[in-house]
């Protein structure tokens, strides 16, 4: 799952015990993170969960209360922001507006003392890369929001800075066009070797982008891993609520055996099986997590280890897939989703329809957060 | 820019449609109001300094004669070129509105940048503070400076009971005690327009220079102040330009040879009753300031048209 990185690399960034107070308020509360070269890494979270604040200690704004931070070996903790080989995107990309998209690419270059000729070279090389060449000479004010965001990346990339942190990129960017400026951000990334630091309250947009994501809530980190393990293994109730949506049934463990757990459900009034390789005690509490997209939805009696029957309460048509919410016999609503692989003409569920669904023993996890 | 100007409402009709309009009517109070109590008073006083003084009731010439015919001279403007008093009154009120309108950004600018960054809850109570001396009448306030500077005044007195001198300083009837009277006056003036202008200015850009490499006393240098200029040039100018018509100032703290153009103003009305020489220095005196901020505003559309 890690094709991308040597088993040995040593981390290229590298958090110990970060912590930041604002009064009494722990805004970051010791993470410890380890971010390797080249990762376009995600800080994800809502509002509130210290993701700013993390970013804005790894330029440098923010002073941790506590813990260390080392950049390629160097510990950067207590340098200034214009000593660190860190580059910033600001969410309101903070483009000077008294000077032309040329300058303000120019700027960072100017700053280090380089010379004219090689700032003119480099800032055509960077206009180029994000093909903005022919408006060079413009101000931000006459730029599209695209066009903005993609002076502020090239100010940026123009300085060949070890890491670079976006902070939340596409966020004032519309629908499509934030689809499109995704792709277009990984391929630079790609093509220019840095490292790059996202953060984004947008699960879709960090599953997407990212090499790893980092999960956040309350100042800590909920859980790390790529986008697959986030979303197929989920250690926790709150990262498998805050990635996707999820169906849980509380209950306890009957039996384990041969890597598989047989979960007693009381509000279903039947077992759940569970494919897993955790060791749990017999009669300790779990609960048993499922995907929408992994349960099938039938008005036939389904042939799977896991069936419930249920009456379909609501029924929302998205094109590509279908939402269904089936009441079960307890009240429970579960979420299912499926695609609709056929024309909605000849739909086979619909509306107060009675149905099973079902699922296999690998399609969930057990969860004891 | 030809998209913008598209959408602007073009022809007499709208315009006529916008007067007329509950916003119009509203907005042409002002219009009103100044073209009344300024642009007609004026009007007479560019009239009274184009007629010749007499010994009459009004002291000067009307503008037509009995028999109907325009008797207009331009002698009393050539007077004021003659007369080096003149020139050195008004040379000597630039130089003094000048230094005051410089030491009144020197103080105000790190006054209006340390309220615009300040917590958004004490923001507003330090802007009262900055006008709270408007709650006491302009003249008690200078009057109170001649306490202060004075011979026998709270400086000299304090000096003296330190030790630090023996003679009291001769700060009243100066230059400098003008300079102090007007600094402190219009500082707000200053304070205002520049505390408007940094409060605007996003702390994310002065971020983004220090984050691109800049010291945060160059990141103020190549950003904060650049984009305060607009503020810098209305505080500036509302300073500078009731400055260098300034009366009472200069004539409760000022010395006999500090003579600024507002004094000569008031000797030739009440003094030498010369109602139309007094008319033509004021004339002077508008052209002086309105010339080249005319030529400024020309400059800046200009430039943001490029």
């Amino acid at each position: 799952m890690t094709k991308w990185r040597k088993p040995d690399e040593v981390p290229f960034l590298r958090l110990e015990g970060v912590v930041k107070r604002f009064g009494d308020f722990a805004a970051v509360d010791g993470v410890s993170l380890d971010i390797y070269r080249k990762e376009l890494f995600c800080l994800l979270g809502g509002s509130g969960c210290g993701k700013t604040t993390l970013l804005r200690m790894l330029a440098g704004f923010e002073q941790p209360t506590a813990g260390r931070i080392y950049l390629d070996g160097a510990d950067i903790t207590e340098a200034p922001p214009y000593e660190r080989p860190i580059n910033m995107m600001f969410q309101s990309y903070a483009l000077f507006p008294h000077m032309s998209v040329e300058s303000n690419v120019a700027f960072g270059l100017k700053q280090d003392g380089v010379a004219r000729v090689e700032i003119r070279r480099r800032v055509a090389e960077a206009l180029e890369l994000v093909q903005l060449g022919p408006l060079a000479k413009r101000r931000p004010h006459q730029l599209s929001g695209g066009q903005r965001q993609r002076v502020a990346l090239a100010r940026c990339l123009v300085k060949r800075p070890k890491l670079l942190l976006l902070d939340e990129p596409l966020a004032a960017l519309d629908k499509k066009l934030r689809e499109h400026t995704q792709f277009e951000l990984m391929n630079i990334q790609e093509e220019v070797g840095i490292t790059f630091i996202v953060v984004t309250h947008d699960q879709e947009e960090a599953m997407s982008l990212s090499t790893r994501i980092a999960v956040m809530d309350r100042g800590q980190i909920a859980q790390v891993g790529t986008p697959t393990e986030i979303y197929e293994y989920p250690k926790s109730r709150f990262t498998a609520n805050f990635i996707g949506s999820i169906n849980f049934f509380d209950g306890k463990v009957a039996r384990s055996e041969e890597g598989e757990l047989t979960v007693t459900v009381p509000d279903l009034g039947r077992d759940l099986h569970v494919r897993s390789t955790r060791q749990l005690a017999i009669g300790s509490d779990v609960s048993v997590a499922v995907r929408p997209e992994k349960i099938v939805i039938s008005r036939d009696p389904l042939d799977l280890p896991n069936s419930v029957r249920g009456k379909v309460r609501d029924l929302g048509y998205l094109g590509s897939v279908s939402v269904y919410r089936v009441e079960l016999e307890n009240g429970a609503l579960i979420k299912v989703s499926a695609a609709n692989t056929r024309h909605s003409a000849e739909r086979e569920v619909d509306w107060d329809d009675e149905v099973y669904l079902g699922w296999r023993a690998t399609s969930a996890v057990v969860l004891t957060e | 820019m030809s998209g913008a100007a598209s959408e602007e409402p073009s022809g007499s009709g709208r315009r006529r449609a916008f007067w007329l309009s509950g916003r119009g009517l509203v907005s042409s109070i002002p219009y009103l109001w100044l073209l009344l109590f300024f642009l007609l008073p004026f009007a007479i006083v560019l009239k009274i300094s184009l007629a010749e003084p007499i010994i009459a009731q009004p002291p000067f010439t009307p503008l037509f004669g009995p028999d109907g015919s325009l008797q207009a001279t331009i002698d009393n403007f050539l007077f004021l070129l003659e007369d080096s008093l003149y020139i050195v009154a008004y040379l000597n009120s630039l130089k003094i509105a000048g230094i005051s309108t410089l030491l009144c950004l020197l103080i105000g600018y790190p006054m209006a940048y340390g309220i615009a960054r300040s917590p958004r809850a004490i923001r507003n109570i330090l802007l009262l503070l900055v006008i709270l001396p408007f709650w006491t009448s302009f003249l008690l306030r200078v009057y109170a400076w001649m306490g202060i500077l004075r011979n026998n005044g709270l400086i000299n007195n304090l000096l003296m009971w330190l030790g630090v001198i023996d003679q009291p300083i001769q700060m009243m009837n100066s230059d400098f005690a003008i300079y102090i009277g007007i600094t402190y006056s219009y500082l707000p003036f200053m304070i205002l327009p520049l505390y408007a202008a940094l409060e605007r200015l996003s702390p994310d850009l002065v971020e983004a220079a220090e984050d691109l490499g800049c010291r945060p006393w160059k990141a103020f240098l190549t950003i904060t102040l650049p984009l305060s200029v607009p503020g810098i040039i209305a505080g500036s100018l509302l300073v500078f330009i009731p400055a260098v018509g300034e009366f009472v100032i200069p004539s409760l703290l000022g010395g006999p040879d500090s003579l600024m153009i507002g004094r000569v103003l008031w000797d030739e009305f009440f003094g030498n009753r010369d109602w139309p020489v007094a008319s033509a220095v004021a004339i002077a005196l508008l052209l002086v300031l309105v010339i080249p901020i005319m030529l400024f505003q020309r400059m800046n559309l200009r430039r943001e048209g490029a």
